[in-house]
């Protein structure tokens, strides 16, 4: 029994920390140069035949850089549904892709290429109109697609609840690195600023609630990678491991956020602070997919049977 | 990472399984407060056949008695003992506390003549650490310890002490330079319980039933080669006493936590539960599975660093505040039914015993406030509050 990174993941993370901190916007191709994109692709098809678990170490990291980039959607959601060319297409950095699932398109506007699901298969959508709406998190705008045909077929849709699985696991990793970000940031504003003589950190009304954060943080990375081992083990576990990551992550993120807003006092209200960057990623991650509270009606099914 | 047994850890934890089924005792009955000499024979001899089976002292190293494992070991020991709900070794004070201590700071006259005894569950162990003027603030223990030629002289009073009133053995925390304040000038000692001038009461709980003593100590005396570790270094012995009480418990309080929630699911199956209450079992089912992994967590890095760390803290922390709103939400879920007892209680007043007992969990082996203390300032690094 061993649940810890290996070195290797442990220096992918640190890799990743390093370039996404001078890269706030990195082109897709940078990420597979890095070799991100291919990270689960067949060596075959030139990627690197790694799973599940590298990859969560990078959403767990893009999410704390809150970087605007089609990863998750790409390699989260559509990669296990391309045929092996395609998927060779995304290693090499040459397309990326979303899902276009629900009337709201996550990645429209960074996405070079469109999945959908029409009858028993996912398909290719091709020749749509895309329609780029404001949102709230600017790092990950959504959007509409209209019109369109289908272009090639590139799965079955029996494959869905298995890119659900694993969207919801990646959600859960990004929020883990959101909230941790945030809490970071309390922990030196704590430290640093002074007033009454003492640093504010030393009141327990300031250090416990970080104290509060980071133990619901710790247990959300133990249920996030728990999902993710699950996933990249296909454990029979991962659909309800996922549920349980995504709801619970979500909700830590966005209450690290919010302490930490509340820790920082009027800086962390403003526009040119990092935190409602932040703050609005997390709230986006809380309400994208499904939410907290029917994810738990779901665990609640599972548990207790069907409804009350 | 890999969560699935390793092929030694798989052939341990079927052999462990096989012996439970064949050997472990009925169910526990819910203490009812009138008998404060609970079934301590019965346990006493379960304890004796944990022993006998080699499941007691998995990790301790073998040339003390012990199995010599590394700690993943102890957790499936945790997990499937409460799996089976069978009940733990009477000594949980010894083997997880003053063992482990004995082993790092002892003689090698204390290790051959104790540590055997534990394991064995023919001594028992208690702890004299909190007293009435030191609670959270250890460092204001006063019991004194007067150096007389060859032995100390104690007096002074402890409080909360488990298993007090059946122990053999306590393992002391004394102030043995009257003039020192603080960490310093403490002085731990291993006395015998059954000295003339120590005195056990019971205290009768919030449940009814007495777990916890007070002990009186009016000139005990304690011989010279029973101090653990040195005079004056008290304090860095019972920190190490500390540490591994938060660091190899977090297993049996998620596997008791694990056997809490399957009844409460049993309950809601049973009675029903309205739409809030599923989502509030939903989510103690979350926060159950959280504990778990993160214990593995924690787990995997004491394997690789052999020291418990501070992380512990959220472990217990987390425990005690589920195992509070676990046991709640099965008092609501029974309605009206909740307030009756004994008889004509619902599942034997399980449940209503339980809720009640969970409130001291925020207050024995350290306050919630003292733990958020302790992440905050040795895990996020905040600076001191005090």
């Amino acid at each position: 029994m061993d649940f810890s990174l290996t070195t290797e993941q442990e220096e992918l993370r640190a890799q990743a920390r390093a370039f996404l901190a001078g890269n706030l916007r990195p082109y897709w191709r940078d990420l597979a140069d890095l070799g991100w994109t291919g990270v689960s692709v067949p060596e075959a098809e030139g990627g690197a035949g790694l799973g599940f678990l590298e990859e969560a170490v990078l959403f767990e990291e893009l999410g704390r850089a809150h970087t605007p980039t089609p990863y998750r959607s790409t390699v989260a959601v559509v990669l296990p549904a391309l045929p092996p060319d395609l998927q060779g297409e995304v290693a090499r950095g040459e397309a990326s892709w979303t899902l276009a699932a629900g009337p709201l398109v996550q990645d429209l506007d960074t996405a070079t290429r469109i999945a959908y699901v029409g009858g028993d298969s996912i398909w290719e959508l091709e020749g749509a109109e895309r329609e780029i709406l404001l949102t709230n998190d600017e790092s990950r705008p959504l959007g509409v697609v209209t019109g369109g045909s289908a272009g090639r077929r590139l799965a079955s849709s029996e494959l869905l609840p298995l890119l659900r699985t694993r969207s919801l696991t990646a959600l859960a990793l990004e929020a883990c690195g959101v909230g941790a970000r945030a809490l970071e940031l309390a922990v030196d504003h704590a430290n640093a600023r002074t007033q009454f003589g003492k640093a504010i950190g030393s009141y327990q009304a300031v250090s416990h609630p970080l104290a509060t954060t980071l133990v619901e943080l710790e247990l959300g990375r133990s249920l996030a990678l728990f999902a993710a081992w699950c996933v990249a083990e296909q454990d029979d576990r991962a659909p309800v491991a996922a549920a349980a990551a995504k709801a619970h992550c979500a909700d830590a993120a966005v209450a690290a956020c919010e302490r930490s807003i509340q820790i920082h006092g009027g800086i962390g209200f403003t526009w040119e602070h990092v935190l409602h960057r932040l703050y609005k990623r997390a709230l986006g991650i809380q309400s994208w997919e499904t939410s907290g509270e029917r994810l738990r009606a779901e665990i609640a099914d599972h548990l207790l049977g069907g409804g009350p | 990472m890999d969560l699935r047994d390793t092929r030694d850890e798989a052939q341990f934890r079927g052999d462990l399984r096989e012996w439970l089924a064949e050997n472990r005792p009925g169910p526990t009955p819910v203490p009812t407060g009138d008998d404060e000499t609970s079934p301590m024979d019965d346990l006493r001899n379960w304890s004796r056949r944990l022993h006998a089976a080699g499941y007691s002292g998995l990790t301790w190293p073998a040339e003390h008695g012990g199995g010599g494992k590394p700690y993943s070991y102890q957790a499936i020991f945790l997990e499937e003992l409460a799996r089976a709900e069978a009940p733990q070794h009477l000594g949980v004070i010894g083997l997880g506390m003053a063992g482990p201590t004995i082993i790092a700071h002892g003689t090698d006259v204390q290790k051959t003549s104790r540590l055997a005894h534990i394991l064995s569950a023919d001594e028992i162990w208690c702890q004299g650490f909190s007293e009435p003027e030191a609670g959270s603030d250890l460092s204001a223990v006063r019991t004194s310890a007067r150096l007389e030629g060859t032995h100390f002289v104690v007096d002074g009073q402890k409080v909360w002490s488990s298993y007090a009133h059946i122990a053999d053995w306590c393992l002391l925390i004394t102030r043995s330079d009257p003039a020192s304040e603080r960490h310093a000038g403490l002085t731990c000692l291993i006395v015998n319980m059954r000295s003339p001038g120590i005195e056990v009461r019971p205290l009768r709980q919030i449940t009814g039933e007495a777990e916890f003593n007070e002990i009186f100590f009016s000139g005990v005396e304690v011989p010279v080669e029973n101090v653990l570790g040195e005079i004056g270094e008290g304090w860095r012995v019972a920190m190490t006493t500390l540490l591994h009480e938060r660091g190899t418990l977090g297993f049996a309080l998620t596997a008791s936590l694990e056997v809490t929630m399957r009844r409460l699911i049993e309950l809601a199956r049973d009675r029903g539960a309205t739409p809030v209450q599923r989502d509030a079992i939903a989510r103690e089912w979350i926060e159950l599975e959280a504990l778990r992994y993160t214990a593995y967590r924690s787990l995997s890095a004491l394997m690789k660093t052999r020291v418990p760390g501070p992380e512990g803290a959220i472990l217990k922390l987390q425990w005690s505040e589920a195992n509070q709103r676990v046991t709640k939400l099965a008092l609501e879920l029974l309605g009206s039914d909740a307030q009756l007892l004994d008889g004509n209680a619902p599942y034997g007043g399980y449940w209503q015993h339980l809720q009640l007992r969970s409130r001291g969990n925020t207050i024995e082996a350290g306050t919630s406030e003292i733990l958020r203390n302790i992440v905050a300032e040795r895990v996020l690094g905040l600076p001191r509050s005090r």
